[in-house]
C-alpha cells in the first residue's frame, strides 16, 4: 500500500522481488544495494540460514529521487524462493504495490518457474489481489548460462498479460535496474491514475 | 488492482507525533514508533540517534506477520502484543488495528508500566487513524495526476 506523507514530503512504495529458489533475487537487491550511493539507500537486511538461503525476507529502502516535491522511497523485498517457505511468502505480499518475478532462464529450472508463477497467483488472491491488475514485470535472469531457453519461449510460457520482459545477468548487474524501472513506472503511473 | 494510498496530511502527522510524545513521557521509553502492518513508518518520537528506524519498521511488520502466522495455526485470531526483552534495551510491539506500536525503553522503565501506558493510548490511535482514512483525498488524487512521464523518467537519469 503507497503511503503518502505529507509532512515529511514522501511517497513509500513496497516492490516484492518473486521466484524459484536460487533464480537471483537476492543477488538482484544485493546489486541496487552494491551500485547505489549510501545516501540514496539504506541498510540491507537479509533474514538468511547459515548458508546464505533466505528464510523469510530480505529488505533494502531505497531514494530514487523527487517527483512533484516528493521524495519517491521504494521498500524493496523479496520472498524466499523454497517451496516450503510458502506461509512467509504470503506474509510479505501484503500491502504489495509491484511485483518482479525473477524466472531462472536455465531449462531444468522451467518446471520450478512456472511452479511458482502459479503460486504468485495463487498467493496474491489469497491477499486479495490480482496480478493483472498490478504493476507486474517479468525478469529473465541467468541469461549467461550455457543452457539457457530461448527467450521467446520463456516469454510464451511465463508472460501473462503484456508485463515488460527484461533479460538479465544479475550477478553482473545487467537488466537489474532496468527491470526496477520498469516496476517502478508502473507502481508511479498507478499513483497518477488515483 | 494496489490497495488505496494512505495520506498522512501535515496536521495529523501532528497529531500523530503528539500522541506518541504523551506515550514516551507517561512511559518512560527510549523511542516510540508508529508502523503500519505492511513495515511502512508512519511516526517516529524519541531518542533516535543513529537507530536504524527504516529496518526496524520493516522487521518489527515481519515479527508481527510471522507470530500472527503462528497464532492463526494454533487457532487464536493474533497475538495482539509481543515483547522482547534484552540486557539493556527491550522492545514491546502492540497490534492496534492496522497499525502497530512499537515502543523501545530501557532500564528506565520496565515492561509492566510499557504495556499498560500503551493499551491506554491505543483506543486514541484507532479514532484518530479512522479519522485519517476518511479524511478527503481529492486533492491529493489531483496532485498526482500531474505527475508526467517525463518526471518519471528523471528518476532514473
Amino acid at each position: 500500500m503507497t503511503f503518502i506523507n505529507y509532512a515529511s514530503r514522501e511517497i513509500n512504495c513496497k516492490i516484492v522481488y518473486y521466484g524459484p529458489g536460487l533464480c537471483g533475487k537476492t543477488t538482484n537487491l544485493q546489486h541496487i544495494f552494491d551500485a547505489t550511493a549510501p545516501q540514496a539507500r539504506g541498510k540491507l537486511i537479509s533474514l538468511a540460514t547459515e548458508t546464505d538461503r533466505t528464510l523469510f525476507f530480505d529488505f533494502m529502502p531505497l531514494e530514487l529521487g523527487t517527483v512533484r516535491g516528493f521524495k519517491t522511497r521504494f521498500h524493496l523485498y523479496t520472498v524466499p524462493g523454497q517451496v516450503f517457505y510458502d506461509a512467509s511468502r504470503k506474509l510479505i505480499l501484503k500491502g504489495v504495490d509491484g511485483v518482479v518475478f525473477v524466472a531462472d532462464s536455465q531449462e531444468e529450472r522451467m518446471d520450478a518457474n512456472v511452479e511458482s508463477l502459479y503460486n504468485l497467483e495463487e498467493n496474491l488472491r489469497a491477499q486479495g489481489y490480482d496480478l493483472m491488475k498490478l504493476p507486474y514485470v517479468l525478469q529473465l535472469n541467468k541469461r549467461d548460462l550455457p543452457n539457457v531457453i530461448p527467450v521467446d519461449e520463456l516469454r510464451d510460457e511465463l508472460h501473462r498479460k503484456g508485463e515488460p520482459v527484461v533479460e538479465a545477468v544479475a550477478s553482473v548487474g545487467t537488466g537489474v535496474f532496468d527491470t526496477l524501472k520498469a516496476v517502478a513506472k508502473q507502481v508511479l503511473t498507478e499513483l497518477r491514475k488515483g | 488492482m494496489p490497495d488505496t494510498p494512505l495520506v498522512l496530511r501535515e496536521a495529523r502527522y501532528h497529531q500523530v507525533k503528539a500522541v506518541l510524545a504523551r506515550l514516551r513521557l507517561d512511559s518512560g521509553a527510549r523511542v516510540v514508533f508508529l508502523v503500519d502492518k505492511d513495515g511502512q513508518q508512519i511516526a517516529v518520537q524519541g531518542e533516535v540517534g543513529n537507530l536504524d528506524t527504516t529496518s526496524l519498521a520493516s522487521l518489527a511488520a515481519g515479527n508481527v506477520a510471522a507470530t500472527s502466522g503462528m497464532a492463526e495455526l494454533i487457532g487464536e485470531k493474533e497475538f495482539p502484543t509481543l515483547s522482547h526483552e534484552g540486557e539493556r534495551e527491550s522492545i514491546h510491539i502492540s497490534v492496534i488495528g492496522r497499525l502497530l506500536l512499537v515502543v523501545v525503553f530501557d532500564e528506565k522503565s520496565s515492561l509492566g508500566l510499557v504495556k499498560l501506558r500503551s493499551k491506554q493510548i491505543s483506543r486514541q490511535l484507532t479514532t484518530l487513524f479512522d479519522e485519517i482514512v476518511r479524511d478527503d483525498c481529492q486533492d491529493v488524487d489531483a496532485a498526482f495526476a500531474e505527475i508526467t512521464d517525463e518526471d518519471i523518467d528523471s528518476l532514473f537519469n
